[in-house]
């Protein structure tokens, strides 16, 4: 289920050159904005909360998701060169596979890590937030991974549908329909990042817990399980 | 001794013309550029698949106009729910996609194509070809706006809400939306000239768009929560977003989205005003540099 040469391909193709430079801007700004807020603030539960869940976790997490996991197959089937991939004996599935799991720890490189030290330098961990907001972070990760790679083996607009999933779902509709929030990938992490914290963390989730964890295992297993059967039945000859 | 060949050459006149039609020059050239790029941006002139999103974000964006005028037909409100100044920004996430979308269709696939070589071998500089585009992104952005605004102030006069009120509101409400779409423009294109990849394009521009605005608004509600409400008008300059907030709320007479309706102070406004005039020079250097080189 996992091709080590695919897998240098996929690294390569996200993180090639200046690519790595530009997704670990994101973090960098989160970091630069923790210092700040620690210098100017001291260290405060709230402010940390307030960070880490309004900025981390609703945009930053997105955006690499959008960009690692759209990324990770995308360019490949829009510029033809995927035909090459499938053309060697691999099974497609192992393709999938190999492009997800890179998908998903590029992501969690870049948004995992920044967020557990952004959280130890808001507030030192108290209250376990850094470690909740991490653990949200990683879950996260993985379910935008998995659904954002089969956006892009389903649409040659993959990028756009993701943000529009991102920033129009999540960020617009779920302010002002309370109930699109308990569909949103979001919610259902921030579900174990208030179970992980402490009671006076603050962080309130639309989604109970059992439910949260049921719902990024039915979107992560559907959606790789679809990508694979869309690659699968990939025609050769696109039509363009 | 000549070959046998040469005796039998001769020049055939195969009725070559020369031009003798008026010469329209670069002025044309940047209209003609304008002009499709214009359209572009809406999908016009493209596949119906590419009329899709445009057209698409656009009817979201107009479906609040239409809400609104039918909430204040029904229920005899005597102003608007949205303030005309605000209605860009309170649709920011659609804006920002569209912008996302159009910047890249204008740029990158000329980049990716290889024409730009083609259009500067006409009467063209770079810097004809930069402010067609440049010009093209902002109408295109300033249409997208003020269409919506257009239609919530003919239901706003339909339903009677006060001429004058409604009117000043309404030209409050174009210059607005035409500062958003002079500064966004411009710090879309910069992303956007930069890659040939529209993909990675449209990611770029709404990081820019969206993640300074995120990271501002968090770090303002700190702010506001240990009673800084100057800092949260000083914050408001580091994302393209807070910054026509604060210019509508200082100048306009918006109200702020700011926490707690804290707009920037007078000093803070002219800051603004210089932060928003600077970006706006900045990109349109920057975008110059970019192109002095014909090739990639």
């Amino acid at each position: 289920m996992y091709n080590p040469t695919v897998a240098r391909l996929t690294y390569r193709a996200l993180l090639g050159r200046r690519r790595a430079l530009i997704l670990g801007a994101l973090p960098a700004l989160l970091i630069v904005i923790a210092v700040a807020v620690r210098l100017l603030n001291g260290a405060d539960d709230h402010a940390a909360t307030e960070i880490l869940g309004g900025f981390a976790l609703a945009s930053m997490v997105p955006l690499v998701g959008v960009i690692a996991g759209t990324g990770a197959i995308a360019p490949e089937i829009d510029d033809g060169s995927i035909v090459y991939l499938l053309s060697k004996p691999l099974d497609r599935r192992t393709i999938i596979t190999t492009k997800l799991l890179v998908a998903i720890g590029v992501t969690l490189a870049f948004t995992t890590l920044p967020i557990l030290l952004a959280g130890f330098i808001l507030n030192g961990n108290s209250q376990v937030i850094a470690g909740a907001f991490a653990v949200a972070a990683a879950v996260a990760s993985i379910a935008y991974s998995a659904v954002f790679l089969l956006l892009g083996t389903v649409s040659r607009n993959a990028v756009v549908f993701g943000l529009v999933y991102a920033l129009v779902w999540e960020a617009l509709f779920g302010s002002l329909v309370p109930g699109a929030r308990a569909l949103s990938i979001q919610q259902w992490s921030l579900a174990i990042a208030e179970r992980i914290a402490g009671p006076g963390a603050d962080i309130t989730s639309e989604v109970s817990l059992p439910a949260a964890l049921i719902l990024l295992l039915v979107a992560t297993g559907l959606g790789t399980w679809y990508a694979a059967r869309r690659l699968g039945s990939l025609t050769l000859a696109g039509e363009r | 001794m000549t070959p046998p060949t040469a005796q039998d050459a001769r020049i055939h006149n195969i009725g070559y013309r020369r031009y003798e039609g008026e010469r329209l020059g670069a002025g044309y050239a940047r209209l003609s550029l304008f002009v499709h790029s214009l359209r572009g941006g809406f999908g016009l002139g493209r596949s119906a698949r590419s009329k899709v999103l445009p057209f698409g974000l656009f009817a979201i964006m107009c479906f609040p106009a239409v809400v609104m005028v039918a909430v204040a037909v029904m229920t005899g409100l005597d102003e608007m729910p949205i303030e005309y100044q605000g209605y860009g920004l309170a649709m920011q996430p659609i804006l920002s996609l569209y912008i996302a979308l159009a910047a890249p269709q204008m740029v990158s696939l000329d980049l990716r194509f290889r024409t730009i070589p083609l259009y500067f071998s006409r009467p063209m500089s770079p810097a004809d070809y930069v402010r067609a585009k440049f010009a093209a992104l902002s109408a295109a952005i300033f249409l997208f706006v003020a269409i919506p605004l257009t239609i919530a102030y003919a239901g706003g006069l339909l339903a009677e809400l006060g001429f004058a009120d409604q009117t000043s509101g309404y030209l409050r409400g174009l210059v607005a939306a035409a500062v958003l779409a002079v500064t966004h423009a411009g710090v879309a294109l910069v992303v956007a000239s930069r890659t040939p990849r529209r993909g990675f394009g449209v990611a770029a521009i709404i990081a820019v768009l969206t993640v300074p605005y995120f990271a501002v608004t968090a770090v303002q509600a700190i702010a506001n929560e240990q009673g800084g409400s100057d800092a949260i008008g000083w914050l408001g300059l580091f994302s393209p977003t807070t910054l026509m907030d604060g210019l509508q709320s200082a100048f306009l007479g918006g109200t702020s989205g700011f926490p707690g309706e804290a707009g920037p102070s007078t000093g803070a406004g002219v800051g603004y005003l210089l932060v928003t005039v600077g970006l706006v020079a900045l990109c349109h250097v920057l975008l110059v540099r970019r192109y002095r080189k014909a090739g990639l």
